[in-house]
């Protein structure tokens, strides 16, 4: 064969182009070092990226960290980031692309139920890893799904105990968000409401776009609770925080909640709206420890940001904290072999919010539980700390040592 | 005593709410048959300003005032860069407004994030019996009827208010009496955005402001005028006392979910019966 001076050239370049593949060059052995690679898939558009901001910088920070201490079983770590804009169709599209193209080790993301419920067939179906780092209402039994944020029964108990016990609070009023997570949180507070030896007068589900309040609220002075519940979600729903204060006010009735914070909420209310609050959370930027000082430090270092951090921020490191600890205990960042390595139940890392330890069984994480008070300077005032608490609700269903296949997401009975 | 007060509150709550969401488009659709898609977004943009006003330290009355003008003008920018090329033309002003609606969405949506924007209930309660009000809703309430008389008094009884209404029904004959009927609309419409700003300004501190308020309520603003009919004033009063009546009553007794599904299954009984609504058989008036 005779080759002409241009033919020699696309032969050429084509043969250097062919031996510089990735997997060429990792069985010549001239790649050791190839990184592993982290795929994130959260909101960084669209109407719900409050959720998501903060999170995504303290990932990319965690990761940035990792790599800063000589990376990941000797190898770097790459963080890809993928914008779901707040549509479910990009968190499938995505995490497809993520696993199938990018070649990603593991996925973390997913804000929303919905989010995480269309992306986990996906990753199921290409064998992948999910790391899902937001408070939801519990049950997803699935090896290949890890939740790191709370779940009812490490938020709502201590809550509940504390309103309905230490309070007094027992005549209740709940009020959520129309979906999934409304609609679960909700049938769990009624659930501990009554176990507390109280009563729910009455639960109202309300679209996300609802913004006026003022039926609801004249329906609520007519039952008279001691407390009105709150699983709302979202910015239209914040406009309830500011009704229930001109028209009720938290002087004259308590108001908790399940959701108020994870949205920074209490940065776009008033002294007066935000104050007396009461919620359940893993994380919050007030936590009188010196890891969550130390951890609001180094985020405001890092992204320049000095706004409030709180618990959905904080879930971005934890997620990868988590998720680091298992590849080492694995010796592998290989989505089965950290699966196997979590299932051992050793995983545990210490963290902003104190120790996360990841149950073995439901691939859910035990933490620790603060209650606290909204105070005046758009915080929050601890009030209550509960060390380590387990995910007892998903552990009542789930058993992934008993059913390795189980993929199903269960839902409390509320007699 | 007490419930015959809460309903009350209720119904005049909800009555106001669709004055206000709906007087402004009563003016740019009922008399000047613009479909404007980007007026609930106009409402968003009035919240907005009061917001920023506000918190720029001007006291919110003033800020209420100030945002109107700024819609306002922001209202006459829009006509004589969009509108004014479209009259007549249903479907390409129909496109060009929603494409006004997604930008501004998008817009408001990267300067100022996703999040709600808002300023603190400026008044206490006011107890009723058992029950206690928010001050600042009769404040609303208030502000709705004003803007309703305000409206009504300048179209019926200023020589303005003539001409512009001379112009809707037919704008040759104005130009042929010497109108120039261009800055009359120009005018109606930058007064049509004027009171969809006031609204989004006055219900901030109720609702609190973010991008896309405005599509909460477009949908219930159209409602409002279509049922009205073809006297853009009257129509949407009584449209808006009726769907008030219902939304309060059924919310109050039901859920807010269900409220709404009664307006609407309302507005589609009534629309049924009178395909021209509530005043399509009148023959004078606003």
């Amino acid at each position: 064969m005779k080759l002409n001076r241009r033919q020699f050239f696309t032969a050429a370049s084509g043969a250097v182009a062919f031996a510089s593949l990735p997997h060429v060059l990792r069985r010549s052995g001239i790649a050791a070092e190839e990184p592993i690679r982290v795929g994130n898939i959260l909101d960084k558009s669209g109407i719900l990226n409050i959720y998501s901001l903060k999170q995504i910088s303290a990932a990319a920070m965690a990761v940035d960290e990792i790599n800063a201490a000589g990376g990941l079983l000797g190898r770097p770590v790459e963080l890809l980031f993928y914008d779901s804009q707040s549509d479910g169709q990009f968190n499938t599209k995505y995490a497809t692309q993520a696993l199938l193209k990018d070649k990603v080790h593991v996925i973390h993301g997913g804000i929303t139920s919905s989010s995480r419920e269309v992306m986990r067939p996906a990753v199921r179906k290409f064998k992948g890893l999910l790391f899902y780092n937001s408070l939801y209402e519990g049950g997803v039994c699935d090896r290949r799904h890890v939740s790191t944020g709370m779940v009812p029964a490490q938020q709502l108990e201590p809550l509940v105990d504390y309103v309905v016990k230490d309070q007094g609070a027992k005549k209740g009023y709940i009020l959520a968000a129309d979906y999934n997570y409304g609609h679960i949180t909700s049938k769990w507070m009624q659930k501990l409401i009554r176990d507390n030896g109280g009563e729910d007068l009455a639960v109202e589900f309300f679209p996300l776009d609802v913004s006026n309040f003022a039926p609801a609220i004249s329906r609520i002075q007519a039952a008279k609770p001691d407390v009105v519940w709150s699983a709302l979600v979202g910015g239209a729903h914040i406009a309830f925080y500011r009704q229930f204060e001109s028209t009720i006010g938290k002087k004259n009735m308590m108001l908790a909640s399940s959701t108020y914070g994870v949205g920074l909420e209490q940065t776009q209310l008033s002294a007066d709206e935000g104050d007396g609050i009461i919620l359940g959370t893993s994380f919050v930027d007030d936590l009188n420890t010196a890891a969550a000082k130390d951890f609001v430090s180094r985020f405001q270092a890092y992204t320049g940001d000095n706004g409030y951090v709180g618990e959905y921020g904080e879930y971005g490191e934890r997620g990868i904290k988590v998720w680091a600890e298992a590849v080492r205990q694995a010796g592998s960042p290989e989505p089965d072999a950290v699966m196997d390595a979590l299932a051992k139940g050793g995983v545990s890392v210490s963290g902003a919010g104190g120790t996360y330890s990841v149950d073995g069984k439901t691939n859910h994480t035990t933490m620790d539980i603060h209650i606290v008070r909204g105070n005046r300077n758009q915080g929050f005032d601890v009030i209550n700390s509960f060390s380590q608490r387990p995910p007892k609700d998903t552990q009542l269903v789930c058993d992934l040592h008993a059913n390795p296949n189980d993929t199903t997401q269960y839902e409390v009975e509320v007699q | 005593m007490d419930q015959v007060a809460i309903y009350a509150y209720q119904i005049g709550f909800s009555f106001g709410l669709f004055i206000l969401v709906s007087l402004g488009l009563a003016v740019i659709f009922g008399m000047m048959r613009v479909i404007n898609l980007a007026q609930g977004e106009f409402l968003m943009l009035g919240a907005y300003f009061c917001t920023i006003i506000t918190q720029a330290g001007i006291s919110l009355w003033i800020a209420i005032f100030l945002s109107g003008l700024a819609v306002g003008l922001f209202g006459i920018l829009v006509e004589r860069a969009i509108i004014q090329f479209l009259y007549g033309r249903i479907v390409d002003t129909l496109l060009a407004t929603w494409g006004l609606s997604l930008f501004l969405v998008g817009g408001i949506t990267w300067v100022f994030g996703p999040q709600t924007e808002s300023i603190a209930s400026p008044l206490g309660n006011i107890p009723v019996g058992d029950y206690s009000v928010s001050q600042y809703s009769l404040v609303m309430i208030a502000f709705a009827v004003a803007l309703l008389i305000a409206t009504y008094c300048l179209w019926r009884y200023t020589r303005f208010g003539l001409i512009v209404r001379g112009t809707m029904q037919n704008p040759n004959i104005s130009a042929g009496l010497g109108v120039n009927t261009s800055l009359i609309y120009m005018l109606t419409f930058g007064f049509g955005s004027m009171l969809t700003g006031i609204a989004g300004a006055v219900l901030v501190p109720v609702i609190g402001a973010y991008p896309t308020l405005g599509v909460a309520y477009i949908a219930k603003a159209f409602i409002t005028v279509i049922s009205g009919g073809q006297m853009a004033l009257l129509g949407t009063i009584s449209a808006a006392g009726l769907f008030g009546t219902i939304d309060g009553i059924v919310a109050y007794i039901s859920s807010s979910v269900i409220g709404e599904m009664t307006v609407l299954f309302v507005a589609i009984i009534l629309l049924r019966l009178l395909p021209l609504g509530i005043t399509g058989k009148f023959k004078r008036g606003v």
